[in-house]
């Protein structure tokens, strides 16, 4: 069985996201990019299914700059044992990488994708159930736990309330949540190899889907800084305060 | 448990301008030949120039004999200076003074040495370097006296030092030859001299701290190229100290605070002083209209060449700032860095062509034949001038460079500077200012833009020798300055049922290095944490 895990270069987590001056979008010069964190997850999870002898191999499929090469390499680190790069020009939004996503299963034909749930840029939370409604497939989002066996997945899904177990058939998707695994460290041996296992690189156009934006980003700008709290003499004035300016009573 | 090995001609702990230029000069002089050669060079950041703090303005003189064609390779030298600016501050007014000949600054560029490090890091990496980012050397490896190579420290151990359940063990790099590229008081390092006796013949190592921000600056207050830098208040004139101001590109503004660690107040807080610079009438209105993008601290060798500590050693050698290069009165370090990389790599090619052993006694020998050496012999009276203070200071240094030329017969020595802090009951008390939030800051909103991360589940990498010396000592005697020198609010005196204690937010931490420095009984001792730990500096 071959996994496919798509994974995105997000800005790391680590860094305090700034705006751009001229606020066309979030500053990206000279900031520390990385995995995004629920693709490690899903990484690692198709790195264990292949190392409990339920997959056979795991394609690593990164869209974007040249640049998330790096970010390939990470996850061939992980345990992927090949990449793929669809290099674009123009704004990928995840439209344009659900259809891109559907091309390279089209030709690589694993059983099994396994996204993250979203990336911690744009949290927009989209790709996957895109992707599984682009090739009618079914889908399990927000994964806590996968056991996959005999051409079916049984997937467990942090709910409101409890647990949902799902059953699939294969081929299917399942997005992760961050509960399902805590990724193991790269080891500097296993980063050495990674260089050496095969990254292919594709161009996005020549692919034959609409890359196309569909969307415009007006502008982009801060939160509003929270305000100074004040502090209340005493109970009533609470109780007021809650009625009257804040009618939440 | 045996850890993996991985053997290789040479390995370099640490990916800064030494230790980068060490590699590449190796990777060329063998190219040269046709001859192959390994070079592993690992680095505690999480990624190349994630630990790179400097103001800076750079010589280019290192950088032009490593990579002559430097500007065709894409260099991010982008802002020649143009303008030196020299001021004496007091409370309320500034002084223009005369720009001394070690800060003028024609030829010279404005850069982020962080982008010029990645940069050197991609020349390396071109010419088969192996660099390993996130991961932390750890341990010496030395077997009958011999630097065999180090250990990169384990992942994924628990608070109380057990393994996790992701743990990974170190692994060992093994080399007949190992650079120490560790920058300002390298841990491993500080091992080495103590291991090796390698300060036997030198005066101690003295110290600044730095600390740094960068601003992007409203453009009708930007003036690419100028530097500034500034002398006198908001330190008295017993400290050694002062700014620098200096103008990137991209209406980006680098502006940072220098405090000599032999300062003797321990009342005194670099931290809050460099806050309080900020608000000088006549610096302020750079700021008022900008915002604050990254924050950082680092300390900086100021011993100079009476401090230089012996270079080599069986198995091994020191580069850069690891020994302490830097040129004080020049204000600027990373070509003599890179300078005493490249002559590292030529001594130790030459050395790895003949059978000559385990020292490569070459280094030092062709290291007193460069530039390097004069350069550094040249300044040696300046910085220990200070010791008279600012005035002294500033008239011997004028007598050692316009009428003595550096060629004074004496040589000032050196102290301590730990040895410096006097009885917080003997000094004056310092009030601070409190941040207003639009130019000067606390500590905590500062150390959240270094994008500072350590994972939680560690043990804590900052060793105390003696649990008790934080109240008998630090506190009673000194009121705990560890609160006031660390620029990253690290060190904390919280009361727990009535009784203080010291509590250490390691998390915080900026490797800096100035509690391993400044502490007043050398009681603090500052490990490596988890590989990829620590700041992640944009272009610092």
């Amino acid at each position: 069985m071959k996994i496919l895990v798509p994974v995105k270069r997000v800005v790391d987590y680590n860094v305090k996201v700034r705006v751009k001056a001229d606020q066309s979008g979030v500053e990206l010069a000279n900031v520390k990019m990385a995995m995004n964190p629920f693709d490690e997850i899903a990484i690692e999870e198709a790195v264990r299914l292949k190392e409990a002898g339920v997959a056979s191999e795991v394609v690593a499929v990164s869209c974007g700059v040249p640049a998330c090469q790096e970010t390939l390499r990470a996850a061939l680190a992980i345990g992927a044992d090949r990449a793929v790069l669809v290099t674009s020009v123009v704004e990928l939004q995840p439209l344009a990488v659900a259809k891109i996503l559907k091309a390279i299963v089209e030709k690589e034909a694993p059983s099994l994708v396994i996204l993250g749930k979203q990336a911690i840029d744009d949290d927009a939370n989209q790709v996957g159930q895109m992707l599984a409604a682009l090739l009618d497939w079914p889908q399990a989002t927000f994964a806590s736990k996968v056991e996959a066996s005999d051409g079916q997945v049984r997937v467990t899904r942090e709910i409101d309330g409890g647990l949902e177990t799902l059953a699939m058939p294969l081929p299917a998707v399942i997005t992760t949540d961050l509960r399902l695994n805590e990724p193991r460290y790269a080891t500097l041996p296993n980063i050495m190899k990674a260089k050496k296992k095969p990254l292919e690189t594709v161009a996005g156009e020549s692919l034959g889907v609409d890359l196309a934006p569909r969307l415009t980003t007006l502008k982009v700008v801060e939160p509003p800084s929270r305000k100074a709290g004040i502090l209340v003499a005493d109970v009533a004035q609470l109780v007021d305060k809650l009625k009257n300016e804040a009618q939440v009573l | 448990m045996t850890r993996e090995v991985m053997d290789y001609d040479v390995v370099i702990v640490g990916a800064g301008p030494s230790g980068l230029s060490t590699a590449i000069r190796l990777k060329q002089l063998a190219a040269d030949e046709g001859a192959e050669i390994s070079v592993c060079v690992v680095e505690k950041g999480s990624e190349v120039g994630a630990h790179i703090l400097s103001g800076a303005v750079i010589e280019t003189r290192a950088l032009d004999e490593l990579l002559p064609d430097w500007q065709a390779l894409g260099a991010p030298l982008n802002t020649p200076v143009v303008e030196d600016r020299f001021l004496l501050l007091s409370e309320s007014g500034a002084r223009k003074l005369p720009t001394p000949p070690q800060m003028h600054n024609e030829g010279n560029y404005i850069v982020s040495l962080g982008n010029v490090v990645r940069w050197l890091g991609e020349q390396a990496e071109a010419l088969g370097v192996e660099i390993y980012p996130g991961f932390a050397a750890a341990e010496l490896l030395v077997e009958d006296g011999i630097v065999r190579g180090v250990a990169t420290g384990d992942m994924g151990v628990t608070r109380e030092g057990e393994p996790g359940p992701n743990h990974q063990p170190g692994i060992e790099l093994r080399a007949p030859h190992t650079v120490f590229a560790e920058g300002c008081r390298g841990s491993l390092s500080q091992s080495l001299m103590a291991r090796f006796q390698l300060r036997v013949d030198s005066d101690p190592q003295t110290y600044g701290l730095g600390i740094k921000e960068l601003w992007e600056v409203d453009p009708s207050v930007h003036r690419p190229g100028l530097t500034l830098h500034t002398i006198g208040w908001p330190l008295r004139a017993d400290t050694y100290g002062g700014s620098f101001l200096y103008h990137l590109e991209n209406h980006q503004v680098a502006v940072g605070f220098v405090v000599g660690l032999d300062y003797a107040n321990p009342h005194l807080s670099p931290f809050e002083e460099f806050q309080r610079f900020k608000t000088h009438p006549a610096i302020r209105g750079v700021f008022e209209q900008g915002r604050r993008i990254s924050y950082g601290a680092r300390a900086l060798n100021e011993g100079g060449f009476q401090s230089l500590p012996k270079l080599v050693f069986p198995g091994g050698m020191l580069v850069g700032d690891a020994a302490g290069f830097l040129n004080v009165p020049k204000i600027k370090g990373t070509h003599m860095a890179m300078k005493s990389g490249i002559v590292a790599a030529e001594a130790l090619h030459a050395h790895r062509a003949g059978q000559g052993g385990s020292v490569v006694a070459g280094y030092p020998e062709r290291l007193r034949q460069s530039w390097l050496w004069d350069e550094l012999r040249g300044v040696r009276n300046i910085r220990p001038s200070f010791r008279w203070g600012l005035w002294g200071g500033l008239a011997y240094s004028a007598l050692d460079t316009y009428v003595l030329r550096g060629r004074a017969p004496w040589t000032l020595r050196n102290h301590a500077d730990h040895t410096a802090l006097k009885p917080a009951s003997a000094c004056r008390p310092i009030d601070y200012p409190k941040p207003d939030g639009k130019i000067s800051f606390d500590r905590l909103s500062s150390v959240f833009i270094s994008a500072t991360n350590h994972a939680e589940d560690q043990p804590c990498h900052l060793r105390l020798k003696d649990e008790a010396l934080p109240m008998s000592v630090n506190r009673a005697l000194f009121d705990a300055p560890e609160q006031r020198y660390c620029p990253a609010g690290v060190y904390e005196i919280v009361e727990d049922a009535g009784a203080a204690r010291l509590q250490i937010n390691a998390q915080n931490c900026l490797h800096c290095k100035t509690c391993d420095i400044k502490d007043p009984r050398q009681n603090i001792t500052w490990t490596p944490p988890e590989g990829g730990g620590g700041p992640n500096y944009p272009n610092m």
